[in-house]
């Protein structure tokens, strides 16, 4: 446990455990309304905040949040008003800003793509005291958004078309989740990295999946499968001098085949439950009637 | 008659470019049973978005409980069953947690109350899934999937059901019990309009039946009886020499 004598490694464990909780927090709600890449897209366009960051010489990571939050409204704007070919506009989105990322850093004085790495795959040992200042408030902005309004983001996530009718203000619900959605990526931008980032808010929750039966569980196993990734793969990149980003992100990969693994035999023991648990006069196997009645569905 | 709780004057709509609704005059009282029926791609299921605001309006009027429906807030009142085949999202959730979210009219910022989870098991017991209530939606047949479906939008106790095709895809057990439970609505003075493809054992309930075909309305009045082999029990109702329809009208 020596690796918590060092400030850097402290710092980057409370980024860690901050990254493992508000990313599937956010990611269980894109993966009900299956936009279970929208991180991914987000984390593209805020290459373009990092390099702004860096041209003018403010904070990337502040820096990167206004950029991807203002992509994120315009991906939820295009979502809403795009009739056709919604992808191209969002693919034009994805690429400008990566494009506008390597363009910045690379007209930036102090910048060269060897920075812009730091911020793609994640560079634990270059977290700094500021950067854990900002993460610790943008993550209580998640965890107030998420868990505060989880049963309004449930409704609109699970029935858009249902939400409407029961008063939610659906748009504005939309927009949130996006600026969560674009928060957490910074949020986890120094720790796994801008193009990693979505499988931490994705994997875990369909790891999740294979276990429970309810949102409240899947939210619970997820949010706990990665808080565990993140420590391990923190603390594994640590002694084994591999990129953080890349060990958690596998790691998680590793947790989602295990539960699958795990889920059959499970599942298999769930049924053989439920079938003990039927009353003795209900017959578990088939019984095919001895004759026919006007009840049957047969097309007459 | 009561006053109207549902009124359209000569509403159109249109998806694309596409005109669906052609000036639809539609109005249901308070207390009423009307079936929509019309066959694929009449504008049957846009006509009930249009009410609930999911397909803007071109041209013409809706009102809700006498209020123009732009300015309609008090959405408590009403109860929606969305024309869907099943209950389940991308992620795994339970009956309760799917019911529930039918009852955030009736909270304030959310949070339930006592009344709030007694009024969804209530919604459970009225479909016949009580005892289902803590297992995960993905286990449930067709019928049960639409039963999840009613108590969603029963669990706010609304004044004015909506259903688009609440029997699609529902075996006939689950008919019945559906039909029994929307039957003690009705009895209860809950107006309902609901989009059918055909009347089935629902027959006895519906009050007036409006047809529509290619957008307008062709028949307001008592609804048709059913003739010849539809009227068997069991008739499975399937149209192979009909040309497939998919999309937003299907």
């Amino acid at each position: 446990m020596d690796f918590l004598n060092y400030a850097f490694m402290q710092r980057a464990l409370l980024a860690a455990v901050l990254v493992g909780i508000t990313a599937p927090a956010v990611g269980i709600y894109l993966v009900m309304r299956r936009q279970a890449l929208m991180g991914d897209g987000i984390g593209h366009v805020a290459m373009t905040g990092v390099g702004l960051g860096f041209l003018l010489n403010t904070s990337p990571v502040w820096m990167a949040t206004g950029v991807s939050v203002l992509g994120a409204i315009l991906m939820e704007l295009i979502r809403w008003y795009g009739k056709t070919r919604g992808d191209i506009a969002l693919a034009m989105l994805f690429y400008g800003g990566m494009a506008g990322g390597v363009m910045f850093i690379n007209l930036a004085p102090t910048g060269s793509n060897a920075n812009l790495t730091s911020y793609l795959f994640g560079s634990l040992s270059t977290v700094s005291q500021s950067d854990v200042t900002a993460i610790c408030l943008l993550a209580a902005f998640v965890v107030v958004v998420t868990l505060g309004l989880r049963r309004q983001l449930f409704a609109v996530s699970q029935d858009e078309e249902f939400a409407r009718v029961t008063g939610l203000p659906v748009r504005a619900l939309n927009l949130l989740t996006a600026v969560t959605a674009a928060v957490t990526v910074t949020v986890a931008m120094r720790v796994v990295g801008l193009l990693l980032v979505s499988a931490l808010m994705v994997v875990p929750v369909a790891a999740a999946q294979q276990l429970s039966r309810s949102f409240t569980a899947t939210f619970v196993i997820a949010v706990a499968i990665g808080v565990s990734v993140t420590i391990g793969g923190t603390v594994t990149s640590y002694y084994q001098n591999v990129p953080p980003g890349a060990t958690i992100v596998l790691l998680t990969i590793g947790a989602f085949i295990a539960l699958t693994a795990l889920a059959t035999p499970l599942a298999r023991r769930r049924a053989r439950a439920a079938a003990a648990a039927r009353p003795a006069g209900d017959p578990v196997e088939c019984v095919i009637p001895a004759t026919r009645g006007a009840a049957d569905e047969v097309g007459v | 008659m009561g006053e109207p709780v549902i009124s359209l004057r000569g509403v159109r709509a249109e998806l694309g470019s596409r005109p669906v609704l052609r000036g639809i005059d539609l109005t249901v009282h308070r207390g009423e049973v009307v079936a929509l029926l019309g066959a694929n791609g009449s504008g049957k299921s846009t006509a009930i978005r249009t009410i609930i605001g999911q397909v803007p309006v071109s041209e013409g009027e809706i009102e809700l409980f006498g209020t123009d429906r732009a300015r309609f807030r008090d959405w408590r009142r009403v109860g929606y069953v969305p024309q869907r085949t099943t209950a389940a999202g991308g992620v795994p959730a339970t009956v309760t947690e799917i019911v529930t979210s039918g009852r955030l009219s009736r909270t304030r910022f959310g949070l339930l109350r006592k009344a709030d989870h007694a009024a969804v098991r209530h919604a459970l017991e009225l479909v016949g899934m009580a005892d289902r209530a803590k297992d995960s939606v993905n286990a449930l047949s067709g019928g049960q999937h639409q039963r999840v479906l009613i108590a969603r939008a029963l669990a706010a106790e609304p004044e004015l059901l909506i259903m688009d095709e609440p029997m699609a895809g529902v075996d006939l057990a689950s008919q019945q019990v559906l039909a029994d439970t929307l039957s003690r609505q009705v009895a209860e003075g809950t107006t309902v309009l609901l989009v059918l493809h055909e009347l089935g054992p629902l027959e006895p309930l519906i009050d007036r039946a409006v047809v529509l075909r290619d957008g307008c309305v062709q028949h307001d009045g008592p609804p048709p009886r059913a003739l010849g082999q539809h009227a068997l029990p069991g008739h499975d109702h399937v149209h192979p020499h009909e040309p497939l329809h998919t999309g937003l009208l299907s």
